[in-house]
């Protein structure tokens, strides 16, 4: 195991932080904490990288303590905190430099593995890390945890921020880091990511409410879920939610999301029900249900 | 060691591309030098006097003939009614009346006495004191030229003698205070600064997620700032020697070891000012008013110790700058050596040490 998590529990005061929370990430995987802000993500990553004590629970990081042998971890991760954090008033290649000297390396040794994003910004490379865009300061950011080889990679929402595009690429990047043996731990918080990942771990509130792949996370979908439509959207969610038989609700893009209680609902019953409540324009149609959807579902919103 | 240089390098492209930064470094020592030099005096000279001559006769116009003719005073303004002087105060500009008795030479001659009054503008009472004691020793000479032939039977002649400072130059107690001030605030304050901000902007996470040590971060950030301070160190001392004639008695060597001791102790409370505070904000704060107002005001830089309550005087103990300053005057003034200050440089070590343990100890190997 490259990463293994039993029982790690952290409270900020009152706020439980992380709570009780175990998994373990295999060698060489992608591994995704999918979750809203304030799931505690950032909490869980701080103390996989020994950046915080957990209050309960071990860790071990590529088979050692978080505690005892925090210092051999440190120098075997990489980390991307969520806020970008390198020096703005450094040049993109005084940057790289600077973190290469600091884990007793050179760009040259181990510019293969950063190659392929270190060209996209190497234009730029006199540029000021503070003058760049927000898919590039990623990317550098990116290049600066690489610089060293590291084991285990942490990438707290690496995304968050950055333009389709550049998200695209940047999951390209990771796709071809795996395959380099590189052991990646990243949170987003969009679900058209967490498909992207090996596995994942759906958290909210501190717990973690599920881990498997996404295939199987969106299968755990209770129940047929439905795409409605009307022209008034608005009208129709609350609609909708006053229905008799109704097991969730909720807006997904141009369409809401419908779930029925009833294993015998029929659309054609619904479509009346709306008929009567004077909606125009009426769809109904099966659709496949999605990590989000699973995730609503577990988190009951 | 690579990773050393690296860091320090880092922190030169900081430093010099920070213009604010830049300015605290080198524009403040220069700035406060010349404005404690030349503006800020204890120092009287030219100071603007009105006469009001009643009298008007050989005695009183050769008095004032000796009074202007002094550097200290320049007649700015005769004035012939009693009800200008509330009004020539109150526009600001002078600062002293004199008021001649009418017969001033009469009375001189025939009763023996004859009186002067001087008022002055009290607002500023340092300077009104000094004032009168400069007006009063100019009519001590005068008198002793007129009784020159008449000699008294008993007689005390105070025979004084400044030492150290004959002239009584405040100079030469700004440039060491102006350096201690200095010294401390590049010292403590841009340290705190430069390490909050990697708190701030978010690279202490990754710094502390790499295998530098703490150890390396913190001399890696002491680094720059121990060879700017020097650096400062010697322009003010250069300033001081030739710009305001400040004189060097006591050896180089002593005095730099014992600028250092002082730097490395400013360091260690600038590193320990950083751990107790997360923005470059705060740590500005504490180090503006826990550090630099207590050189300023209690260490004896501008208001003498003797003088203080007791309660502050045995606070300006515990404050490094005290010591320093004290360390300074001997050296520079007095030219005495490591035999006469090695009381005083044992506290700063002691000090120091005590910053320095206690910097490391509270130093964050983590984030909280």
């Amino acid at each position: 195991m490259s990463i293994s998590v039993k029982n790690i529990s952290k409270s900020y005061g009152k706020v439980q932080a992380v709570n009780d929370i175990s998994f373990e990430v295999k060698e060489g995987e992608i591994f995704g904490l999918i979750g809203p802000d304030g799931a505690g993500k950032t909490t869980l990553f701080r103390i996989l990288t020994t950046l915080l004590l957990a209050d309960s629970g071990t860790a071990e990081v590529d088979g050692k303590d978080m505690v005892a042998d925090y210092i051999d971890i440190r120098n075997h991760v990489g980390y991307m905190p969520g806020r970008f954090s390198l020096y703005q008033d450094l040049s993109v290649e005084e940057n790289l430099e600077f973190f290469a000297t600091i884990f007793g390396t050179t760009i040259e040794e181990n510019y293969d593995l950063i190659k392929d994003i270190y060209v996209q910004i190497e234009p730029f490379k006199k540029r000021r890390a503070g003058a760049l865009s927000g898919g590039m300061k990623q990317k550098l950011a990116l290049s600066c945890a690489l610089i060293h080889k590291p084991k285990v990679l942490f990438l707290d929402e690496p995304t968050t921020g950055v333009d389709p595009v550049s998200r695209k690429e940047f999951w390209e990047m990771l796709k071809r880091l795996q395959q380099k043996g590189i052991t990646i731990l990243v949170s987003t918080p969009y679900m058209d990511e967490a498909a992207l990942c090996d596995r994942i771990a759906l958290m909210q509130d501190g717990l973690i409410l599920e881990v498997d792949t996404p295939e199987n996370i969106s299968k755990r979908f209770p129940t047929k879920l439905y795409n409605v439509s009307t022209d008034n959207t608005y009208k129709l969610i609350q609609d909708l939610k006053s229905y008799d038989s109704m097991h969730s609700v909720f807006p997904f893009g141009e369409w809401v999301h419908y779930a029925d209680e009833n294993k015998k609902f029929r659309p054609i019953d619904l479509q009346d029900y709306l008929e009567d409540k004077e909606h125009t324009n009426i769809n109904i149609e099966i659709t496949e249900p999605t990590i989000e959807d699973t995730f609503m579902e577990l988190s009951d919103y | 060691m690579k990773r050393f240089i690296g860091f320090i390098k880092k922190e030169f492209y900081h430093i010099f591309r920070d213009k604010r930064s830049l300015f605290i470094l080198f524009g403040m020592p220069i700035a406060q030098i010349l404005l404690f030099g030349f503006a800020v005096t204890n120092e009287i000279n030219n100071v603007k006097v009105a006469i009001y001559d009643k009298a008007n006769d050989v005695e009183s116009l050769k008095l004032i003939q000796n009074i202007s003719a002094s550097q200290y005073f320049e007649i700015d303004k005769m004035i012939y009614d009693s009800s200008e002087i509330e009004s020539i105060f109150k526009q600001g500009q002078v600062k002293a009346v004199l008021v001649f008795e009418s017969d001033f030479a009469q009375k001189l001659t025939k009763e023996n006495i004859a009186n002067i009054q001087i008022i002055t503008d009290a607002t500023e009472p340092n300077t009104a004191t000094t004032i009168i004691n400069y007006i009063g020793a100019i009519l001590q000479k005068y008198q002793a030229g007129l009784n020159k032939t008449i000699q008294m039977p008993y007689q005390i002649k105070a025979e004084t003698r400044m030492l150290y400072n004959p002239e009584l130059k405040s100079v030469f107690m700004f440039v060491p205070g102006v350096m201690t001030i200095i010294l401390m605030l590049v010292s403590a304050m841009m340290t705190s600064i430069s390490i909050t901000r990697e708190k701030e902007i978010g690279t202490m996470e990754i710094l502390l997620v790499s295998p530098l040590k703490p150890s390396q971060v913190i001399l890696g950030k002491v680094f720059p700032y121990i060879f700017l301070s020097i650096i400062n160190a010697v322009v003010i001392l250069l300033l001081g020697f030739f710009i305001f004639g400040m004189p060097m008695q006591g050896g180089f060597l002593l005095l730099g070891l014992e600028s250092i001791l002082f730097i490395v102790s400013a360091l260690a409370l600038g590193i320990l000012i950083s751990t107790i505070s997360e923005t470059q904000q705060t740590a500005m704060m504490i180090s503006l008013m826990g550090l630099l107002l207590p050189v300023i005001l209690l260490s004896g830089f501008i208001f003498p110790i003797a003088s203080m309550p007791k309660a502050l005087q045995i606070f300006s103990n515990i404050i490094p700058a005290t010591w320093y300053i004290i360390i300074l005057k001997g050296i520079m003034l007095k030219g005495v050596g490591i035999a006469i200050l090695w009381k005083e440089t044992l506290i700063l070590f002691g000090m120091t040490l005590f910053f320095i343990v206690l910097s490391i100890k509270k130093y964050k190997i983590r984030l909280e």
